[in-house]
Formats: structure tokens, sequence, C-alpha cells
């Protein structure tokens, strides 16, 4: 669709496709005294004319940012945390509620570890702010502006890019819309985020398990404020997910042919098979069978194979990080 | 180093002569998970199980002595364990999972923790992680090859199969053994095997072998805290007799020669693997 020049009325339209349906209205800030109010609810779509509101003259996310730091606990350590922010274009949220599945582990990233800066699902700030690492949940749909200026602005206010899930590293099953779908039939184009901007950091999977997301979210941490050594086993934990991002933007199944059994690697040990979330691989005779139809291109297999990567610099010292994790989440 | 990171290595077997009578060799593997089992250490354990084909394994959640008595021996051919990793945790309800495999599965064990990108819930419930040692496996159709064309015995009428002083062995139901060169078996290999940098389960908790020790016992590496705490209790309970590693024929040296020698010949795999082309090669995991 044409996106519409003015804040008014036709805004309102410019509302998610099923896929993105759970994504919370990103609202423009706007230099403006006025501006209309966004309909929270697709629901309210229809409404002729949404009402005009007075805005504030800061913005909210001046005064969300402002009161974090003053609530900041006093038991937290001396050490800075990083920041991190979720950005949410067309995914499920499913990535965000594995995060959350850390529980109380989640409460412990954000006391001492990682200020959330950002989240529409969680946080009140609107507009992106400045940051350490974003998480970016889904695909962008290039029919709809907001989510490709906001995966642009992601680019250029965070550090680190993250694709947290297979929608926004590969697609996922995004990329079997095409279109027609209520109540944005023309949004039928989702690309994987690679495809627009530069990413550092793949976290394959559909969804992201809560223990991939917490590791990463620790070894950030220890990248950007750890000691030398701590900065060391973090560069090398990560450095196979950064290799991820580079090795392309299409995941399948196929991926274990094409790349570990067309390469003389599979050793059959089933990890693809334990990996897939929608049991499209099966293990026959020891060596993957994939139902291709049930493929939804989310990665987990092969990037959980390991002849995919194994790094044995950081899997020799399993037990000690396996410890680490442990006491920093204690 | 060629044998990992371990705390202490001994020979030794099981105590229990219904486990060591269908056992591979010192029946280390399932003493050591049925003491476990009992003790609560583990809540079961994932291990190559039978199927309706002949020593064609199949991977099974055993949660009682008589499933982990009834996947006992050593079958040459895959059986994919890691693929129960994250069923064993759901549809079984795991909270402490027992898992055997060969060196590669350990690998693939410790990346489900490391990297469980689709491993959810995984990492923390590893408990005892029991790594066997291995030169090479073969597909199915590998070893029926082996045993039916080249031994020249049914798969149906083998008793037990195994693989050493330079042989590979087939023992039948009625007394016959057939044994023939490795160097015959060489071609059925699998070929993922021969990028293989691990012989001795570098990163199992506990790790278990024949060789190195006398026939009918095992040699054990004892490797992490976990694996510590399991194996000094099974001891404590009169589970296994040891004997000093140094008392043994023939000991560590050959244990540490194989791993040499396999080590070696697969970083010259790797090497060539890397030029294998004109201008190109093929890929290297490990980078
Ligand atoms: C393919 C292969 C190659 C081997 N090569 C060597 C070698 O070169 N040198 C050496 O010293 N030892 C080797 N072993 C190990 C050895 O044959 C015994 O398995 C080991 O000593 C354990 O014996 P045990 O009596 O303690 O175990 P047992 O009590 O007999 O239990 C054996 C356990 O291993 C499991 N198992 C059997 N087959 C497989 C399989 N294919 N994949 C995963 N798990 C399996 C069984 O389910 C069982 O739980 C090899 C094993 C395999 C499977
Ligand atoms: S995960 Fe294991 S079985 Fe699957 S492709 Fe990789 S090596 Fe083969
Ligand atoms: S086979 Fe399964 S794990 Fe692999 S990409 Fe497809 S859906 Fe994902
Ligand atoms: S040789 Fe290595 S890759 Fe092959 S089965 Fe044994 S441990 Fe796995």
């Amino acid at each position: 669709m044409e996106p519409s020049e003015g804040k008014g009325s036709t805004e309102g339209v410019q509302k998610p496709t099923p896929a993105s349906a759970t994504r919370p209205e990103p609202v423009e800030v706007s230099k403006e005294e006025t501006v209309a109010e966004k309909p929270a609810k697709t629901a309210e779509v229809k409404t002729e004319k949404a009402q005009p509101t007075p805005r504030p003259k800061r913005k909210p996310s001046d005064i969300d940012v402002e009161k974090k730091v003053e609530n900041t606990k006093e038991d937290m350590p001396v050490v800075e945390k990083i920041t991190v922010g979720h950005v949410h274009l067309s995914g499920c949220t499913g990535c965000l509620v594995s995060f959350a599945d850390n529980y109380e582990g989640l409460f412990k990233i954000l006391d001492d570890y990682a200020d959330l800066v950002y989240a529409l699902t969680l946080v009140d700030v609107r507009h992106i702010p400045e940051m350490d690492v974003a998480l970016v949940e889904g695909s962008v749909c290039l029919q709809d502006k907001s989510s490709v200026e906001e995966i642009k602005e992601a680019r250029e206010k965070a550090k680190i890019v993250v694709a947290l899930g297979g929608c926004a590293a590969y697609g996922n099953i995004t990329r079997f819309c095409r279109g027609g779908q209520w109540n944005q039939p023309q949004m039928e184009s989702y690309v994987p985020i690679n495809e627009l901007i530069d990413v550092d950091l793949y976290i394959p999977g559909c969804a992201p398990t809560p223990q991939q997301i917490r590791n990463v979210c620790i070894m950030a941490y220890l990248l950007l404020k750890g000691t030398d050594e701590q900065k060391e086993l973090a560069g090398a934990y990560l450095k196979p997910l950064m290799d991820l991002a580079q090795r392309g933007d299409e995941a399948c199944g196929c991926d274990l042919m094409y790349d570990v059994i067309n390469q003389g690697l599979c050793m059959g040990c089933g990890s693809c098979a334990a990996a897939c979330p929608v049991r499209a691989v099966s293990m026959e005779y020891g060596k993957p069978n994939i139902d291709r139809d049930l493929c939804i291109k989310c990665g987990a297999c092969y990037a959980q194979c390991p002849r995919s990567f194994f790094n044995f610099d950081v899997m020799n010292e399993f037990e000690g990080i396996s410890e680490l994790i442990k006491g920093v989440m204690e | 180093m060629v044998l990992g990171n371990y705390k202490s290595v001994v020979a030794a077997r099981s105590t229990d002569n219904e486990i060591l009578k269908g056992a591979q060799d010192g029946g280390i593997v399932t003493q050591l998970f049925a003491y476990a089992l009992e003790e609560g250490i583990i809540d079961g354990a994932i291990v190559a199980g039978p199927s309706d084909e002949p020593w064609k394994p199949e991977p099974v959640i055993a949660t009682s002595k008589a499933e982990l008595l009834a996947a006992r021996g050593t079958r040459y051919t895959l059986s994919p364990n890691i693929s129960l990793l994250k069923e064993a945790t759901r549809s079984y309800g795991l909270d402490r999972i027992g898992i055997v495999g060969t060196p590669c599965q350990m690998q693939a064990v410790r990346k489900a923790q490391l990297y469980p990108i689709g491993m959810r819930d995984v990492p923390d419930k590893i408990a005892l992680a029991i790594g066997i040692f291995c030169m090479e496996n073969f597909p199915y159709q590998g070893l029926e090859a082996m045993v039916e064309d080249h031994c020249n015995v049914k798969l149906e009428s083998v008793k037990k199969l195994d693989i050493g002083k330079g042989k590979f062995w087939a023992y039948t139901e009625r007394g016959a053994v057939a044994q023939i060169p490795l160097k015959v078996t060489h071609k059925y290999e699998q070929p993922g095997c021969h990028v293989c940098l691990d012989y001795v389960s570098n990163l199992a908790d506990v790790s278990t072998g024949s060789v190195g020790a006398p026939d009918g016992w095992s040699t054990v590496f004892v490797r992490t805290n976990a694996g510590e705490d399991a194996w000094s209790k099974a001891i404590g309970a009169g589970c296994f007799e040891t004997k000093p590693i140094e008392e043994v024929k023939p000991g560590l040296d050959l244990v540490k020669k194989l791993a040499t020698d396999k080590i070696t010949k697969n970083q010259k795999t790797l090497e060539a693997r890397a030029t294998f082309g004109v201008g190109k090669g093929l890929r290297n995991p490990y980078i």
C-alpha cells in the first residue's frame, strides 16, 4: 500500500498482517504539536478518524530512560550493565516469550547484566534508542514502511544487531507468505533482516531456546564489559554465531544434505532430528531424512549439527563454561 | 592432548555377572547406568536398544535395568542416540538424563549444552554422559556386507561382534568364529569418521573402551566432576572391581598410540580436503 503522508485517519489502516498480528503498534514520534494516536487494536482499524490527542513535549522514551536509571537496584554489582533492545518486526512474539521463559533468569539478567531499553511489549519506550545489542525478532515486510524504517534505525542505533530466531535470520515461515491475507492483502514480501542491513549474529530456531538467548546475553555482556580473559572467551563463543550471519540468509533441512552429507561430514549423531521443532527430520539408517514439505526453514538443524561448526577451543572448556553460566545466573 | 582431560584412569569391570554376560567388555556402561538409575543420579538413559532388524540399533530411553540389559553390547553401526535428547526431557519428562555415545556423540551433547539452538531445556539436564572409545563406524549396509559377504555368517545368527587385535570378529550362537582383517573393512567406514579428531570421548563425563585393558576388562577415564561423583559412589557401592592401569597389559601406552594414530590420520584427511578440488576445497567444520 502507499504509505499515507498524514498522521490522521489512514494511519490506522496501515496495520499488521496476520504474520505480525501480535506486534504492538509502532507509534511514530513526530515533531508536530498534535499527532493522531494510532488505534491500539486492529479491531479499531475501521474507525473513521483517530482522535487527535495532545502530546507531551517530552518524548515518553526520555522519561522512561531517566526513570530506569533512578530505579537501579542498590545491590547491583558495580560493573555497568549493557543495554539491550527487542525490535519486533514480522514475528509471532514467540522469540520474546522464549527470552522471558528464562523465568527468574530473566530477572537476573535484567537486574545485573542488561537494561532492557526498548521492547514494545514490555517497556514503555516508543522510539528506538541507542543500545548495545538489538535483538531483532521477525522478518521485514517490504510493504510495511515503518518496519523498513525500524530495521534501518536499529542498525544505526545498535552496536550489535542480533537476528533473534528463524524469521529474522532466515525468513522462517514468513517465507511462505504470498499476500492475500486479511487485513493487509497487499503485504506479501517478507525478507530476513540480512537482506536490508548487515547483521552481526544469528540465533536460529523457531522458537530460539531460552538457554541460547541467555548464553548470548551473558557472552555479549562479557564481551563488552568483562575482563580480558572473559572477552576472549566470549569472542570465541560468539564467533560461530557471527559466522552463521555471514553464511547466508536461506535455511532449510536441505542444508543437512548440501553442507553436511554432500560434504562427507555426517556421522549420524541425530542432533538435527532432535533440534527440528516440527519433526521434519527423521533418522533412517543413521542419516537424516528430511520431509521437505514439513520444513519451515528455521535453521536449527544445521546450526545444531556438530559438523556445521565445532570450535574445540570453546567446547573443550564445556565444564568451566557451564559452571560460569550457572554461576552468573545465581 | 590426545587423551583429553581426565582426573583418573583405571582398568575395571562390573561385579554383576548378569551384566557381564551380555556386555561388550567390562560392562562399564550398563553397570554405571544401572547404579545411577537406582541411586537417582539419573532418571533414565539414552542407549542403543534393539530394533526389528538384526544388529541394527534403535535409540531408546531406558528407565529400568531390564531395558539397560537389552541394550548391552556394541553394534558397529549408527545409533543416533542424540535424536532422543530433547524428547527425553519432554515425552519422558526426564530431569536428569544419562546418555551413552561415541566420541562424536559426546561432542554433540556438549554442543547441545553450550549452543542449545534447537535443544530447549536440555543444557541443564545432562546428568551423566558416558562416552565409548571409537576408531570408526559403519553404515548398516556396510556392516551387513562385512558380516554376511566377508565373514560368510548370517547377521541373525551372530551373538557378538568385536574389533580387536587388528581384526573384525563375528561369533555365532552356535560357537563358530569368523574373522577378517581390518583392511577389508576400511572401505565400508562411514566417511564422516575420517574427519573425527577424538578417539577416547574426551568430552564425556566418564569414558570407556576395551583398548588398554585385558580381555573382559575395560579402560575407564573419569573426566568431570559429575563423572567423578557417580564413579566414586559406584565404586563405594561395590559395583566395580578395579586395577591400577599401570599394572595391566597392554596398558595406557596402547590407548595413547591408537589415539595418536587416529588423530594424525584424520588431521591429514582434513588437510587433503582443504585442497580437494582445483583451487577449491571441502568444508572444515572445526574452523
Ligand atoms: C562403533 C564403535 C566403535 C568402537 N571402537 C572401539 C575401539 O576402537 N576401541 C575400544 O576400545 N572400544 C571401542 N568401542 C567401544 C567398545 O566396543 C564398547 O562399546 C565399550 O568398551 C563399552 O563396553 P561395556 O562392556 O562397558 O558396555 P556395555 O555394558 O556392553 O554397554 C555398551 C553400551 O553402548 C551402547 N552402544 C552400543 N552400540 C552403540 C552405538 N553404535 N552407538 C552408541 N551407543 C552404542 C549400548 O546401548 C550400551 O549401552 C567402540 C564402540 C562402538 C559403538
Ligand atoms: S546433526 Fe548429526 S546426524 Fe544430523 S547431519 Fe549433523 S552429523 Fe549428521
Ligand atoms: S528441517 Fe526442521 S530444523 Fe531444519 S530448517 Fe527445517 S524446520 Fe528448521
Ligand atoms: S570415528 Fe568419530 S565420527 Fe566416527 S563414529 Fe566414531 S566417534 Fe563418531
